[in-house]
This record gives C-alpha cells, structure tokens and sequence, in this order.
C-alpha cells in the first residue's frame, strides 16, 4: 500500500515538475498584469491585443514566417529525405552502413557547429542572407531525421512489393508513385512532423542565417524583446495557443494511429 | 530439346555473378509453350537467381535470353510477357483484393466493365469469389496465396513464374494448393515455371524438372526419368531416397559393388572402370535367407512409415543398405537381398581423386590451395615447377577445431555411400575439397582440413 502510495506521489511530482511551467504561462494568459506571477483578476485582453492589428505586428508576422518556414522546410525535406533513403535503401550493406554514418552526423553535430558552418558557407558562395538563406539550413538539418524515420519503414515493407509493381506492368515512376510511396506515407507524414517541430523550435541556426534585413522568427523575435527588457505580455497567449494547438494533434494523430491497428 | 518454334523461353549460355562469386553457370535451357517446368534445387543453388533473371529483375552478366521469339535479355520486367507469383505473396498492403488484382490492367487503361469481368472471373477461378473488398492483411497464408495467382494470371501472360509460392503453407494446405495449381495450368493452357526445393512437390507438379546444384544444371528430365536415371550421385540423393555405393564395371552388364558381382543392364563403360550404383530403396527385394539371395545381412533397424517399414541391413563385408518394403522384418533376423539388373542404375564416376594446381616452393614443401603443405615427393621436382597435386578421398583428415587445420572450411554436401560418407568441404576460397570419412559430420559443420605429406602425390602437368 505504502509503495503504491510512493510510487504514484513520485510519478505525480514529476508530471507536475515537467508540465508546472506550461501550465502557469496558461493560467497567467488569462490575466492583464504586465509582468508574470502578478494576478489581477481574469481577463481576455491578451488574447485580443494579441490579434488586434496593428498593436503587436512584429509579433505576429514572426509567427506567420516561422509557420511559412516551418512549412516549406518541412515539405522540402520530406521529399529529399525520402528520396534519399530508398536510394540507401537499395545500396549493399556496406555502402548503406557509410552512408547512414553520414546521415546521422548531422544530427549529433552541435547546432552551434551546424550554424556557423552553414553561415561562413552562405557567406562565402555569396547568398544574401535572409529569407533563403534560414529555409536552406532548415532543409538541411531537417532531411536527415526525415531519412531517419522513413527508413525503418522501408526496412519493414515486403522487399517484392516494388518488383511485384514492375512485374504487373509498372513503369518504375508508376510503381514509386502508385506502390512504394503509399506504403512509406506513414513514415513521411512522421518524418513532416518532426521536421515541422524542429524547424519552428530552431533557435541556434536560424540566428546565424537571418541575416540583418528585418526578419524575424518566433525564436528570434523573443530573444530580442527578452534582451529589450522584460517579455511582451501577449507571448503568454500566443505560448498557450501553439500548446494546445500541438496537444490537438498530438492527440489526433495517436488517436488514427489507435484506429488503424484496430 | 523441343523445336524453337514450340519453345516460350529460350535461355542460353546464361550467367551471373555478384561481385566476384558465380550464382550461375553456362545455363541452357528451353521451355515448351505449355509446359510446366519446375527448377529444383536446395536453397543457394542459384534457382531464384534463375527466376529473377527471367522476370527481369536481374540483369544477367551474361548469355541471352529469348521470350516468345524475342530477344528480352535486357528487356526491363515491366514489358515483358511473364508475370510473377512472389514467395512471399508481396500484396500489395494499402489495395483491397479487387484492386490488387486489378492493379495490372488498370495499369494497361483497361475500361472499368471488363477489368471488372476479369477481376470477377480469376477471383472465381482461385475461388475467392466475395473476397474483393476485403484488406489482404485479413486474408489467411492460403488465400493470400490465391490471391497472388489471381493477381498474375488476370494479366494473361505467357509465362507464369512461381517462387516457392507453397512455402510458407503448411502440409494439408501445401497439398491442396498443389492440385489447385495443376488443375490450373491445365485450364490456362501457358507455361509455368515453377521453382521449389520440395523434391516430392516437383516429382508431382511438374512435366520436366530441372535439378541445380551450386549454379549449374545437375540434369533436365521429367519426373520418371529424374528419378529412374539420376545423371549423377547428386541428383540421387537430392530426388528420394537411395543407396549410392562405389562400384566397378567388370564389363558390360556386369558390375561389382559391395564385394559382389551382380548382373545390370548399363553398357557402354571401359573394362573395370569405377563407377558409382544407385539402388533405390523400394527396388531391393528383402527375404528369409534362402538361395535366390544376392547378398546376405542383419537387420540393424526397422522403422514402421505407414505404406512400408524402412529397415536398414548390414551385410558381412560391413556395407548398409536401405530398405523399403512392405513386409516387417525384426531387427536382428538374417535375411537375403536381391536386385533386378533393370532397377540398377549405374553412373559414370564425377571424379576419383582431389586434383589440384600447385607449385613446388622447395624440395620438402608444395603449395596449393593458397596454403604451403609439407610434401615427401617435392624433392623430384625442381623448385617453382608447376605440377599437378592429387590426394585421395579417404586421405584427407577432418578436424572439429577449424584452427587445427592447415585448411578451414564448410562441410557443403555428404553423401552416404554405404560404408563410409562421402563429403565436400567447401574451402574460405571457394575450393572444393572431397573427402571419404567414417566419422559423422553435420552439413554446415565448420571444419579444419590437413593433409599427412606422405599422401601428397605430385606429377608433371
């Protein structure tokens, strides 16, 4: 009984501690006061400010192009990550073996390496730094975990099912498009999510790449305004937003992924 | 060989290797339109490998390949007339069974009405009628299976190959699955080309099996002639049962094996040539001992098999023999043995000594096989002659520990010949090494090989 008793209290104290700073930003979204901790009656004043037009326009555009990079990044890589990885797939053991080396090295980099080389690169090839720039290191360190997780799918899938296109009368395009990316769909659409989250949550590279013209990212805008002095009030909201925004998918996807076993 | 006007499939001269190894050799052969031909052989014999090249999905490093009067050896699969059943049946996963089936004419801009009248008329032939909508992961092993053969013969090719399409079905359902398909290659009036490693399934299915060994072709025959005249002790051994023994040909229609002198109807060997016999097991007539006897022995074993006791007899000159027979004889009684000449199938000897390229490196050791062996007879030699190395079966020692030897390999086959087994090791390199030994080694076995100098026999090439 006792262990039970422990054992629960632990697990409580660690959800709390984990989940404790999340949810004081969203009890504190629902109230005016300027500065965090101060509690001076409920109010949706944050919430209007924050889409009035006008009023926080730097916030909001940074959201708009952190969503728009977000979203190209994450489409971009998706389509070379997969390409790449039926590529490794169809290499021998060993070719394949060097290659993932290659691919995982990406990832373990530091994000701090990853920037500047991405940064001294742009520079020294001449690209303007801006818009382009922040997508291409985007792509760039996102494809890799795309590979990573269409991968293990390909792995999985009946080594005949391509053939079994071919044999049918399939060109190879048509047995990609109609057999084997149907098949991968799952691991894409994963590997599109994990890209879209890594993309939006970048903070390191984007700031080496964004260059001086103006642009700003969610990431970028608020290590700005922190260094400023103090944050904006509305980041309460807007944090509070792309929580339960991402808790609703979450929980709409494992949702599909439950129905689909059944 | 049929003319080449009747043939579908024409291969010849057909090879392949992967990197540096040669999955197959020199591969000739033709397949009648109609026919229903099965490619038999254990696995790692080069029969998938065969299928592949046929299907396209392999690009042969050598030979041609003719289809339907076309030359097709680099044509992609994807225009070839030939449509495949996968071991592994390969449905695709996110179709239904309607849409598997339709995939390939779908795919040729069929009209709807008549995909829909063909889908409908295989899935009745495969009897899976009702079945179209369902997801093919819900289907059972068999009727996944049925839907694969659904899925190839819609398109109506010429050629329908299948790759151990019965493999992962258990016995019954193998059994049933069978006759299905040998009732539908009658219906179907094309060719089936069908590869197995199921010996009996072959003998059953087939018009002509093609036995392979190690990428080359053992013998091309059908099932009677397989079985009755095995081309060697392999083909023997792989198809039924048999006992192979060592023999010598005293003359024609005479040959001595087992320290006797019996009658057989095989002519054409020079005078006291060694050969190898085959006696099928079920040909060899058991029988209280009495004057009709050829030879005499004990029984050492009987095993009950349902149609027939499976006995085992030692004769006095220490040989074994495998019996078939309808009639329980205890272990322990004496009994006689006879053979008509007819059920006597004697075949020329592959070889009668291990036969090796070396080179004399100084005048007490000879090298070969990549390894300096120690050598009596190196001193006649001068120093860097090229010689031929031969050392006898029974001459070459076998050790469990694979470092003991001078050598290390693979034990690749045994044969059981009567009174010793007879083995072949397959070296790091990719030698073969045969050896005749008393001892009892497991397939697969990793080994050590030595050879004593005083058996090193070299001579000028």
């Amino acid at each position: 009984m006792t262990k039970k008793l422990v054992t629960y209290s632990y697990l409580g104290l660690l959800l709390a501690m984990l989940y404790a700073p999340i949810f004081i930003i969203i009890i504190f979204s629902f109230t005016e006061a300027k500065v965090l901790g101060n509690w001076t009656g409920f109010s949706l004043k944050l919430y209007t400010s924050l889409f009035q037009g006008g009023v926080h326009h730097s916030l909001t555009s940074a959201l708009w192009n952190t969503l728009i990079i977000g979203l190209i990044s994450a489409f971009a890589s998706t389509l070379l990550g997969t390409m790449a990885a039926i590529g490794i797939h169809n290499l021998n053991p060993r070719q394949q073996k060097a290659v993932q080396t290659a691919n995982i090295i990406p990832i373990l980099n530091p994000d701090i390496i990853t920037a500047i080389s991405l940064f001294l690169l742009f520079v020294s090839i001449g690209i303007s730094q801006g818009y382009t720039t922040v997508v291409l290191a985007h792509i760039t360190f996102c494809t890799p975990y795309v590979v990573l997780s269409v991968l293990p799918r390909l792995r999985r899938m009946n080594p005949n099912l391509y053939e079994a296109a071919l044999d049918l009368g399939a060109t190879p395009l048509l047995a990609l498009r109609r057999i084997l990316l149907p098949e991968l769909k799952p691991g894409m659409i994963s590997g599109f999510i994990l890209a879209f989250t890594l993309s939006i949550d970048d903070f390191v590279v984007t700031l080496f790449t964004i260059g001086n013209e103006g642009l700003e990212t969610l990431s970028t805008y608020i290590y700005a305004d922190a260094r400023k002095g103090g944050l904006t009030p509305e980041l309460r909201p807007l944090s509070s937003i792309i929580f339960i925004t991402v808790l609703v998918l979450l929980l709409v996807i494992n949702q599909r992924a439950v129905k689909k076993k059944l | 060989m049929q003319n080449i006007a009747n043939d579908i499939i024409t291969i010849e001269h057909l090879s392949h290797t992967f990197g540096d190894k040669t999955v197959l050799k020199d591969i000739n052969l033709s397949i009648g339109k109609g026919e229903f031909v099965t490619i038999l052989g254990p696995s790692g014999c080069g029969k998938t490998t065969l299928m592949r090249l046929i299907a396209g999905f392999l690009k042969a490093s050598g030979g041609k390949i003719t289809i339907d009067g076309k030359e097709m050896t680099h044509t992609p699969p994807h225009l070839r007339p030939v449509n495949t059943v996968f071991q592994k049946y390969a449905l695709f996963p996110h179709l239904n069974v309607y849409n598997n089936i339709a995939f390939g004419l779908q795919l040729k801009k069929m009209p709807k009405e008549e995909i829909q009248k063909r889908v409908m008329q295989v899935l009745k032939m495969v009897i899976m009628t009702d079945y179209e909508e369902r997801d093919v992961d819900s289907l059972s092993g068999g009727q996944q299976q049925r839907v694969a053969i659904a899925r190839a013969i819609v398109n109506q090719p010429e050629v329908l190959l299948l790759d151990e399409p019965l493999a992962a079905l258990d016995l019954k359902m193998r059994k049933d699955m069978q006759m299905e398909i040998k009732a539908m290659h009658k219906k179907l009036g094309i060719s089936f080309v069908y590869i197995t490693h199921d010996q009996e399934e072959a003998l059953t299915l087939s018009d002509r099996i093609v036995v392979m060994r190690e990428g080359v072709i053992q013998q091309i025959g059908t099932p009677t002639e397989i079985y009755n005249e095995p081309a060697n002790s392999y083909v023997a051994d792989f198809i039924g049962e048999s006992n192979i023994l060592n023999g010598i040909m005293i003359k024609d229609s005479l040959v001595s094996f087992a320290g006797h002198e019996i009658e057989c109807v095989d002519k054409g060997f020079a005078p006291n040539e060694p050969v190898e016999v085959v006696i099928r097991p079920e040909d060899i007539y058991i029988f209280e001992l009495s004057e009709a006897a050829q030879f005499s022995g004990q029984v050492t074993s009987c095993i009950f098999k349902g149609v027939h006791y499976e006995m085992m007899v030692l004769t006095p000159e220490g040989f074994e023999f495998m019996i078939q027979d309808y009639h329980q004889f205890e272990v322990g009684r004496t009994v006689g043995l006879r053979v008509k000449p007819f059920d006597i199938q004697v075949m020329k000897k592959e070889r009668h000594l291990n036969t090796f390229e070396g080179i004399v490196v100084d005048k007490n050791h000879v090298k070969f096989l990549d390894q300096t062996f120690k050598c009596n007879e190196a001193q006649k030699f001068a120093v860097g002659t090229k010689v031929k190395v031969l050392v006898e079966f029974a001459n070459v020692l076998l050790h469990d520990n694979e470092e003991e030897g001078m050598l290390s390999g693979v034990v690749s086959f045994i044969l059981y010949k009567g009174n010793h087994y007879h083995i072949t090791v397959l070296t790091q390199d990719g030698d073969n090494i045969f050896v005749d030994t008393n001892d009892i080694w497991d397939d697969a076995d990793r080994i050590g090989i030595s050879i004593m100098p005083e058996f090193i026999k070299i001579e000028n090439i």
